[in-house]
């Protein structure tokens, strides 16, 4: 294997990473305060929709991935409704947030383009291009790293740079500010930040909302920044679940959903190109195996066969004030 | 004349059907310790969590400093000057002490300069009140005691005038509350204004300037504890002359029941929970066993009612009991006579959402006249029963058909008793068999289980109250650490001297006593003097 | 006490809920630029209008029935099965290996062998994640999804490879022997000279539903294991007081509630396609969420709400065929339900109970204020 295929697949794993990093560190931000969110998927799914119809109306990408995040938003704010306000069952509150995506991205897509439940595929200013960083071009012939900056860092969407951006940024956030601090402690045990005198409802609905614009850029990287622009029905594939099992798997913490969700990638980008990897290790290995593997990967985290994954202690539970 | 520092004025609040606080007065005089006494469930943690803004009076006005104040939320309580421990402290475990004195005082967003201010401020505090803690320990690490340290210092971190307590002497020994009420004293000096809820009388009289007296919802009265004496406290707290002893024939002993010999046990973080624990208990006695909570009672109780391994061996009318076994459970222990009324009967003893019939065969669920075949219950049978054990017991209201959390706690109380002693069981395991149940059951409840010793039944209680083992028990011991402290006749015994067992302290200045316990436990093959 | 009678918590609640998705479903259409009562007109005579509707209605239920009493069996040991729509694709699976390769002689003994088979397999796949939650404390929401997943890898592997007819290029199965046709419900009535459409699909393994049905209700309120079961699912603490062993409850609920979602199969692999087909299970294991919410997980209540969505599954097809409203539309309603019957289950609740218990007291002017804020 070349230096060059290397970098295609790494180059691809990095796509293909960058919507469940988006997505894995928004449930991140959910999770540690506290609320448990399966609804990742749903919240992508109907931002991907969103994003691409507004970017095809107006043709413009940048108007369809705030029109994303909005939908996204609007799906957070039911959860959080459901599980702060009405203190409901939090994974019931996910999986019906899941299908109304679902089935509602479907119904209007239909509706606005009569393209059975697509949209339109997007192009120029209603899609967003890769951007090639400076002396990309004049670095291509230096060996070795210039086709490693050429190939891989440079020419990905500012989408990309965003979601790489926002790991050292998640972590500055959850562990050197005062909102971090609360936030974690809202995860752990409500009750003290409450008679800390810290408003609960008001930090889980901040981390709710974090939640929901994180997931809203993943579900536009999706629609809006992938070679083939434009949204298919349930185009999510799944991708929410596996940045769920990619959080497990990082534990709660920054820096290891980043490593987890480039693993996970770059699963993804080998199961595109199995011929590879028979070349490799002289296996034909199947691609339902890759397929299944950050699933089962992360089953045997859970079973805690490589260490614990302990979740925030108040996951999941609504806060009630004892009695 | 100084303004009160806190004046409540007709303070209401009702939980659904329940009414906590009724139309509360009080006033509490700067620098001045205050005690707000009463029974379990008189109302008094609900009147403080609402000064403390935890929650919402229906009615009623806060004066602070003779200011009129609005306390919505912690956060107005907190700017008022007003800090509160809570009876379960309110700390996140796996932040540091100085993470959790912080949390929600941050001097801005960002947490670098917070933490430095905050970590010169505790070496000052620590100075000035002597309350010493590692501010880069983890909560989860440290013991009860520091982390009650770490409350009271998070109230002063935020300049807090007026400090309530809650219950604090609960999970603290002896020793540990002197410590606290030391440091409440230094705070008194310094000017602060402290209010103790507690329901114990001692510490009323110990520590308190004044003391506001709460009944089922009601203030009743509010005195100079130098005007006032323990029984005219008690009186006021029930509303009637309390019998505080229970009226008892002296015991009559038979054949050893209950052998314990060197019981250990390591719980799932590896903590040593029980070591060598070694006692008996004689058909026809109560053997109770007293403690701060948390020093291994109530894993002995799991043990022995099958719901926890341990190494060691017990034996039950001579018979050795399987303790690590598959077929060690609560089952097994049932079938072998021993009966169990747990510690926590909302939590172990009864299925809240059960209705009562269904309750009564909890623990029983296998037993033959239960079962209409061999794959179905006969639930009217089951009925039938609950309803004739609940006449029996005179639960009220006498209806199985009610789920168990509509119960009052002492009617409550009264089912499982009902359920585990008409089991006619040789051995009872009874742990805080009063623990929230008002004083009319509890009168009951103490007779029920007289009447079973006297009925030639074995009997082990463990209980946090030192009043209730005193007037209960034949034989006392102390656990501390897992550990037997001794073992005392409570006719020779004291609050003094079980006070300081239970702190692990064992020379009690009576040189005498060690040995005539030994003597009349040489059966048990426990010896007192090697724990120490 | 009690803040409410017992027929409003069962009957009005989930009422109010189904009338809520209901208005939330009708502002959907509405936006779409259809006539939500022209809609609901298409739902019932597609759905209901003649016994070959019913017989699409009444095939949709009987998966329902299954994997709502799945879920409903979990909730009373207070599992969160997610895992029906895996179990059932594996329940597939054992019908297909069970119908494929033993020769059976007659029908009844092959719908003996093919449910034994399918809640074999489907109680193997919940075993792991049971298995797991039980002895590791891993949580049986995530893996029983991560199941889901791996489940439908396994098929896609074995229906593109090993199980699929040599030379075929769908990735199915081989048809199943004749001799393993189930009857239809056209079959059945006929027998008691009942006209019904020939042509549609429901048949005997609704009768298996049914009788599934009335064993989960006689398993959960009559037997010892469950009397077990709902304590444990009520109080792990106190289920250990009492000796009843968690880990067994956790295994026998999720086994039980595995084999359920997987005998899903009988009907919809052996009762309809007669064969194996990619993605056989259609979401009908996730639909078990809602029926089971919906029904309050109690067999009748399930029976009820299957009907339902089988209602809603047939009427949305038909909604597909005759209008521009996409079929996702019951993905819609599906999720509306499950939000107002499980998640916003206490916004619709504690008004109702308000009312209850303003009308129980005596008419107190202040309590009465109390109680309209």
């Amino acid at each position: 294997m070349d230096l060059l295929t290397v970098l295609q697949i790494l180059d691809s794993s990095v796509r293909s990473a960058t919507p469940l990093l988006l997505a894995a560190l928004a449930g991140l931000f959910s999770e540690r305060a506290g609320i448990f969110d399966i609804g990742l998927e749903g919240k992508m799914l109907a931002a991907a929709f969103l994003s691409a119809a507004v970017a095809a109306v107006t043709g413009n990408v940048w108007i369809g991935l705030f029109a994303g995040i909005g939908a996204s938003l609007a799906l957070s704010a039911i959860h959080g409704l459901a599980s702060i306000t009405f203190r409901g069952n939090q994974l019931i509150s996910g999986v019906a947030i899941n299908f109304l995506a679902a089935g509602l991205t479907v119904v209007v897509a239909q509706s606005w383009f009569g393209q059975g439940g697509r949209t339109p595929q997007l192009s120029g200013g209603a899609r967003f291009n890769p951007i090639t960083l400076p002396f990309a071009e004049t670095l291509r012939d230096v060996p070795v790293i210039g086709p490693i900056y050429y190939e891989l860092i440079s020419g990905h969407t500012v989408l990309v740079y965003i979601a790489m951006l926002m790991v050292p940024l998640s972590w500055w956030i959850l562990y050197r500010t005062r909102f971090g601090l609360r936030l974690r402690a809202v995860g752990e045990n409500p009750a003290a930040v409450d008679t800390a005198g810290v408003s609960v409802v008001g930090l889980r609905y901040a981390a709710v909302g974090i939640c929901g614009v994180l997931c809203g850029i993943a579900g536009a990287q999706l629609a809006t920044a992938e070679p083939a622009a434009g949204f298919v029905k349930d185009m999510t594939a799944g991708r929410g679940y596996i940045a769920l099992a990619a959080l497990i798997f990082a534990k709660w913490r920054p820096w290891y959903v980043l490593y987890a969700c480039l693993l996970f990638g770059f699963l993804q980008a080998i199961a595109l190109r199995p011929d590879l990897i028979q070349n490799a290790i002289g296996l034909r290995v199947q691609v339902q195996f890759l397929d299944a593997l950050p699933y089962i990967l992360t089953v045997i985290i859970l079973a805690g066969f490589v260490g614990k994954a302990i979740p925030p202690r108040a996951g999941g539970e609504p806060y009630v004030k004892e009695r | 004349m100084t303004a009160p520092a806190i004046e409540l004025v007709g303070i209401s609040k009702a939980f659904g059907p329940v009414q906590a606080n009724k139309d509360i007065s009080i006033r509490v005089m700067p620098g001045t310790i205050h005690g707000i006494i009463g029974e379990n469930g008189a109302g008094k943690s609900t009147l403080m969590s609402i000064l403390y803004g935890f929650y919402k009076a229906d009615a009623g006005e806060i004066f602070i400093n003779g200011k009129k104040t609005l306390i919505p939320d912690s956060q107005a309580a907190i700017s008022a000057g007003i800090g509160m421990v809570f009876q379960h402290f309110k700390l996140v475990e796996n932040f540091t002490v100085l993470e959790n004195v912080v949390l929600g005082a941050e001097d801005g967003a960002l947490l670098r300069p917070s933490l430095a201010k905050a970590r010169t401020q505790l070496k000052q505090l620590a100075a000035e009140y002597e309350l010493n803690v590692d501010p880069d320990a983890l909560i989860e690490d440290i013991g009860v005691g520091m982390q009650q340290r770490v409350e009271i210092l998070k109230a002063l971190y935020r300049a807090a005038d007026i400090l309530i307590l809650d219950e604090p002497t609960g999970v603290l020994t002896p020793a540990e509350a002197d410590q606290l009420f030391r440091i409440l004293g230094r705070l008194k000096a310094e000017g602060k204004t402290i209010i103790l809820i507690t329901h114990k009388l001692r510490e009323i009289m110990e520590i308190t300037d004044t003391v506001s007296v709460m009944r089922r919802g009601e203030m009743t009265a509010t005195v100079k504890t130098a005007e006032t004496s323990p029984p005219e406290l008690a009186e006021l707290m029930v509303g009637r002359k309390v019998l505080l002893r229970v009226d008892k024939k002296p015991a009559n002993p038979g054949d050893v029941v209950l052998v314990v010999r060197d019981l250990n046990v390591t719980d799932a973080k590896g903590v040593h929970r029980l070591k060598g624990v070694s006692f008996a208990v004689r058909a026809g006695e109560i053997f109770g066993i007293a403690g701060v909570a948390g020093n291994g009672q109530s894993e002995l109780l799991e043990v022995l009612g099958g719901y926890e391994k341990a190494t060691g061996t017990v034996t039950v009318n001579l018979q050795e009991i399987d303790l690590t076994g598959a077929k060690s459970n609560g089952q097994t222990r049932r079938a072998r006579g021993i009966a169990h009324v747990p510690e926590d009967r909302q939590r172990e003893g009864l299925i809240m959402d059960f209705m009562a019939w269904e309750n009564i065969a909890f623990g029983y669920h296998n037993d033959p006249k239960y079962q209409k075949n061999a794959l179905l219950m006969d639930n009217d049978a089951l009925r039938a029963d609950a309803g004739g054990k609940m006449e029996r017991f005179d639960v009220r209201p006498p209806n199985p058909k009610l789920q168990a959390k509509s119960f009052s706690g002492g009617n409550q109380q009264k089912i499982v008793l009902a359920r585990e002693i008409e089991r006619n069981p040789d051995l009872l395991l009874i742990g805080q068999p009063t623990r929230g149940v008002d004083i009319g059951a509890i009168e009951f409840i103490h007779q029920q289980i007289v009447a079973l010793r006297d009925q030639g039944k074995a009997i082990l209680l463990v209980s946090v109250e030192l009043d209730e083992i005193l007037s209960l028990s034949d034989r006392i011991a102390v656990m501390f650490d897992g550990k037997m402290m001794g073992e005392r006749l409570p006719a020779d015994t004291n609050v003094k001297e079980l006070g300081l067992l239970m702190a692990g302290i064992t020379d009690t200045d009576r040189p005498h006593s060690v040995a005539e316990v030994e003597a009349k436990l040489a059966f048990a093959g426990g010896n007192p003097r090697k724990e120490v | 006490m009690e803040k409410m009678p017992k027929w409003a918590d069962v009957l009005l609640v989930p009422l109010i809920s189904l009338i809520l998705a209901a208005f939330f479903s009708a502002i959907v259409i509405l936006a779409i630029g259809e006539s939500p009562v022209a809609a609901l007109k298409i739902m019932v005579s597609g759905a209901l209008g003649s016994t070959y509707a019913w017989g699409y209605t009444l095939y949709y239920a009987t998966n329902f029935i299954f994997t709502g009493l799945a879920v409903a069996v979990a909730f009373h040991a207070r599992m969160f099965n997610i895992g029906g729509e895996g179990q059932a694709m594996l329940g597939g699976l054992g019908v297909a290996l069970v119908c494929l390769y033993i020769p059976w002689p007659h029908w009844s003994l092959a719908l003996i062998g093919a449910t034994a088979g399918a809640a074999l397999f489907g109680a193997a796949w919940a075993a792991i994640p049971a298995f797991l939650q039980a002895k590791r404390g891993s949580h049986i929401v995530i893996t029983t999804i991560m199941f889901n997943f791996i489940a439908a890898a396994l098929l896609n592997y074995l229906l593109i490879g090993v199980l699929k007819p040599m030379g075929s290029m769908e990735p199915a199965t081989p048809k199943f022997p004749a001799a393993v046709k189930l009857p239809s419900l056209h079959d059945i009535l006929a027998l008691v000279g009942i006209p019904f459409s020939k042509a549609a699909p429901a048949n005997v393994a609704f009768l298996v539903a049914i009788l599934a049905c009335i064993a989960v209700w006689a398993l959960i309120w009559r037997t010892r294991l469950g009397y077990q079961i709902r304590a444990f699912g009520h109080s792990e603490p106190a289920a250990k007081y009492a000796g009843i062993n968690p880990t067994r409850m956790i295994m026998i609920a999720m086994l039980i509630s595995g084999g359920l979602a997987g005998m899903m199969a009988v009907n919809n692999v052996m009762g309809e396609a007669e064969r194996l087909v990619l993605n056989a299970v259609e979401g009908a294991g996730f639909i078990g969420i809602a029926v089971a919410l919906m029904g309050r997980s109690h067999p009748l209540g399930v029976f009820l709400a299957a009907i339902l969505f089988g209602f809603l599954y047939q009427g949305g097809a038909e909604l597909g065929l005759a209008t521009r409203i996409p079929r996702e539309l019951i993905v819609v309603i599906q999720a509306l339900v499950i939000l107002f019957t499980g998640a916003l289950d206490n916004m619709v609740r504690a008004p109702v109970e308000r009312v209850f218990m303003a009308m129980r007291r005596p008419p107190k002017p202040e309590t009465k204020l109390k109680a309209a804020k």
